[in-house]
């Protein structure tokens, strides 16, 4: 029986069909296209960010959630890719548009690679294994010259155009172009995750006996999830290049694989929806508690470490109350 | 005394035991036939700790034994051997039985109890320093009980003790269950699906069916019971 | 010639230390079956504890014990308080593997939030209490001093209490017993949950002993955000998976090849290049031979 054949209908969701789909995107271009313009740089950056973190977080949805396989690891997957666009433009001359691209291609070669090997791990082996990439791919540039070492190197996406006006600044440029891919590629993720494909990941998630008795070839899905989602990464991290402008092993520590992960689970690991939430958390919960360090204490060390504390708490919340992510949570409240 | 009233046991959604009552004398060996899924392995893993009843009562003499951990049951004098050979391949015939009687304070008697044991199955002693994943089937099983054994036991429950084992080899294991009511009066609840090998050596008979007593009686009477021969004896 | 001698010296010193962090890693994993990630951590806090007791003492030989105390009570503790309500709501299926581990990155952050709040700026200074000059052997300085044979010392008076314990005591077979088959052990009167509480305090102290030798084997000192110990919970899990993660003996040979492998690296090669040798040697591992050096097929239960 092929499982594409078979009409999966989720009993909880209402049917959302692509005209809603489609509108709400829109909601969200003319969202961010308002905001965009009524607020500082500081704030534009913060959005950048925001919407490199959805892109991110969505990866590790797709790969995680959807395909049931673990990465700690997805910073060094962030790292190829704002590696390669870097590399793409400085010596090779792309132009930006194509440095995306690059950026996605070669990830999502590393991740057919990587994903071949981590087929066949699973679980912790598989965790371990990507807490070992994290912490050993960044490392490499501080080997090789042409990667920049230390100091790294940098992607520059160029100014706004001119046409824009004199007052359209980077950081809105950065802003609207992050925003646009995270439109796209968010879009194009749920397409997939609704396709056969996702629902084949679904399927070898839940039960791989089952899916391989179902003619389900379990090592191709794994691997094409570690291909796509690799290949998202790549792009987030190209996109995270752009905005910092720096592209260095300092960049893509392991806190950031860690970030990635938490925000994965703050969004609610198994469905894209909440993918908004997770990325606005890892912004917006440094900033808050800056200000309530600021305000309470004075301290510096208290505003340091506040974020980390509140996330990670956030993080033990999430895990001991809403295992399926918040928006699962209200729902079967809802239909309770 | 076991006495059961009203056991009923869910499995989530499922409820694998409606309301099964029956009492089992000390010294008596009671059979627990009835077909696969009828309910057989829940009542053994509620009465040791291992599931969760929903409703109903079990006790064993003054000891309620629902809603207690299976550790303490232990200690009450309740030993559960579960299907499939529970004994632990990677340690050897020696760790094994050293295991069961682990909690007990007296070493000299836990010496003692193993001496009986290794009476009982002499092949244990030939293999005493070996690996358990060394031994044949039915030499699993018989670790498997010799170390229920060493816990100082009670009340004994055993789970298809004759699974996937050789009919001769069937037969010894039953004898020696039998022995363990007569010589260390013990008390044994005998879960099988071999409804005739159990009933031959038991007193009294449980019938099972879908969760709920279908027969009880003694098991010469069952064993005859045209009925009970037509269901579960195959004749 | 005495290059390679003095790798291999480093190599093993370093290996050994891994060992004994692979070592508390395969104990929780055994009782388990969870990779405590906060592991880094709760050795990050001891060695703290540590650094502390020295100041107050002067005495590394006080402060060792004490921080290897305070490695079991605080793993005991998150053991009871923490693990166990988490694992009551995850279950063997994928996904909820996943849970834990997560969750047990979480209290790595909590941990390291804490550490930084108490500590802030100030370093932990744990000195080595003894020479760090290598003996001169035919003239020259080889990589053996009496600090560096302290360490291979400890570890070994470790790894011999640890396998006596293990072997030959009933705590010990109670522990086997429990990692092998639980249901089996419950079964049998062992006081299962105990046992795991135990098994992880003997795993905080096994990783507090680990980030303190770590130390004086480098910097000689600690901050909450020290790297190395990082380093060491990524190097230990390295260490456990390639030796067989099911196993102790494993958990020491793997932590002595990766030291040493990763010494040549680092000699021969070049320093950037360790992490990545690491990572390789992981995946290299477990396509080849997942089972590990020791482990045997179908040996391990994940």
């Amino acid at each position: 029986m092929e499982l594409s054949e078979v009409k999966v209908v989720d009993v909880h969701k209402p049917q959302i069909t692509n005209k809603h789909r489609f509108i709400g995107f829109a909601l969200i271009a003319l969202t961010v296209f308002i905001l965009s313009n009524s607020v500082d740089e500081w704030r534009a950056f913060q959005g950048a960010t925001v919407a490199v973190y959805v892109v991110a977080i969505a990866s590790i949805i797709l790969l995680t959630g959807y395909s049931g396989q673990i990465s700690l690891g997805h910073g060094a997957l962030l790292a190829v890719g704002a590696y390669s666009a870097a590399i793409a433009q400085i010596n090779f001359q792309l132009p930006i548009l194509l440095c995306f691209v690059v950026a996605v291609i070669t990830t999502s070669l590393f991740g057919a690679l990587l994903g071949a090997a981590a087929a066949r791990l699973s679980g912790p082996y598989l965790a371990g294994t990507t807490l070992a990439l994290a912490v050993g791919l960044p490392s490499i540039a501080n080997q090789f010259s042409f990667l920049g070492g230390e100091q790294g190197i940098s992607f520059d996406v160029g100014w706004p155009p001119l046409s824009f006006g004199e007052d359209f600044t980077q950081y809105k440029w950065f802003f609207w172009i992050a925003t646009l891919a995270a439109l796209i590629s968010m879009w194009w993720v749920q397409n997939i995750l609704r396709s056969r494909y996702g629902r084949t990941w679904r399927a070898v998630k839940t039960n791989e006996v089952a899916a391989e008795l179902a003619g389900i070839n379990i090592g191709r899905s794994k691997v094409l999830a570690f291909t796509v989602s690799s290949g998202i990464a790549g792009l987030a991290g190209a996109l995270l290049a752009m905005t910092t402008n720096n592209v260095s092993p300092s960049v893509f520590p392991l806190a950031l694989s860690f970030s990635l992960a938490t925000g994965a689970v703050l969004s609610g690991v198994n469905t894209l929806g909440g993918v908004i939430i997770g990325s606005v958390a890892l912004v917006a919960i440094p900033e808050i508690a800056s200000l309530v360090a600021d305000r309470w204490s004075g301290s510096e060390s208290v505003a340091t470490l506040l974020p980390d504390l509140i996330v990670s708490a956030l993080l033990i919340l999430t895990v001991f109350l809403a295992p399926k992510g918040p928006i699962e949570k209200l729902r079967s409240r809802h239909v309770k | 005394m076991l006495k059961i009233e009203n056991l009923t046991v869910d499995h989530g959604a499922i409820r694998a035991l409606h309301g099964v009552s029956f009492n089992v004398e000390i010294g008596q060996l009671a059979a627990v036939i009835g077909a696969n899924g009828a309910g057989k392995t829940t009542l053994l893993r509620t009465l040791s700790g291992l599931n969760k009843a929903s409703a109903g009562q079990a006790h064993w003499g003054e000891h309620n034994v629902l809603h207690t951990k299976p550790e303490k049951l232990v200690r009450e004098g309740i030993s559960h051997v579960s299907e499939g050979k529970s004994v632990i391949p990677e340690l050897t015939v020696s760790e094994n039985l050293e295991l069961g009687s682990l909690w007990r304070r007296n070493r000299k008697e836990s010496e003692r109890t193993k001496g009986e044991v290794l009476e009982l199955f002499p092949r244990l002693g030939e293999r005493f320093s070996q690996r358990a994943d060394t031994l044949s089937g039915g030499e699993r099983q018989m670790l498997a009980i010799g170390r229920s054994i060493m816990s100082k036991p009670k009340l004994l429950l055993l789970d298809e003790p004759s699974l996937g084992l050789a009919p001769l080899v069937v037969e010894q294991i039953f004898h020696s269950i039998r022995e363990l009511t007569t010589s260390m009066g013990l008390t044994v609840l005998l879960v099988e699906q071999n409804a005739m090998g159990a009933l031959k050596i038991a007193d009294i008979g449980i019938v099972l069916n879908l969760g709920s007593i279908a027969a009880t009686g003694s098991a010469a009477a069952l064993k005859d019971d045209p009925a009970v021969r037509a269901a579960y004896l195959g004749f | 010639m005495f290059q390679f001698i003095n790798t291999l010296l480093i190599g093993i010193t370093a290996g050994s230390i891994y060992a004994l962090m692979a070592i508390a890693i395969v104990l929780v994993w055994r009782s388990t079956r969870v990779i405590n990630f906060a592991q880094g951590g709760l050795a990050l806090a001891s060695s703290f504890v540590g650094a502390s007791i020295l100041e107050k003492t002067g005495s590394f030989w006080i402060a060792l014990p004490i921080a290897m105390l305070a490695g079991a009570l605080f793993s005991a503790f998150i053991e009871f308080f923490f693990l166990r309500p988490l694992l009551k709501r995850s279950g063997d299926k994928g996904e909820e593997i996943f849970l834990p581990i997560i969750a047990t990155l979480g209290l790595l952050g909590i941990i390291k939030a804490v550490l930084n709040f108490i500590y802030g700026d100030r370093v932990g200074v744990i000195a080595p209490p003894l020479s760090d000059k290598g003996f001169i052997v035919s003239g020259e300085s080889i990589a053996l001093s009496p600090m560096r044979l302290l360490i291979l010392g400890t570890v070994f008076l470790l790894m011999v209490v640890l396998t006596l314990i293990f072997q030959r005591t009933n705590l010990g077979l109670s522990l086997r017993a429990s990692s092998f088959a639980p249901e089996i052990s419950r079964l049998a009167g062992v006081r299962v949950d105990v046992i795991r509480t135990v098994g992880w305090a003997i795993s905080g102290a096994a990783g507090a002993t680990a980030g303190i030798l770590q130390t004086t084997n480098g910097s000689g000192s600690i901050t909450p955000e020290s790297f190395e110990f990082s380093l060491l919970l990524v190097f230990g899990f390295v260490a456990a998976v390639i030796g067989g993660i099911e196993s102790l003996v494993g958990a020491v040979l793997g932590g002595l090849t990766l030291g040493i492998i990763l010494a040549i690296i680092l000699m021969y090669v070049g320093g950037s290049l360790v992490f990545f040798a690491a990572f390789l040697i992981l995946i290299l591992v477990l396509l080849l031979r997942p089972h590990g050096i020791i482990g045997s097929k179908g040996g391990r239960r994940a």
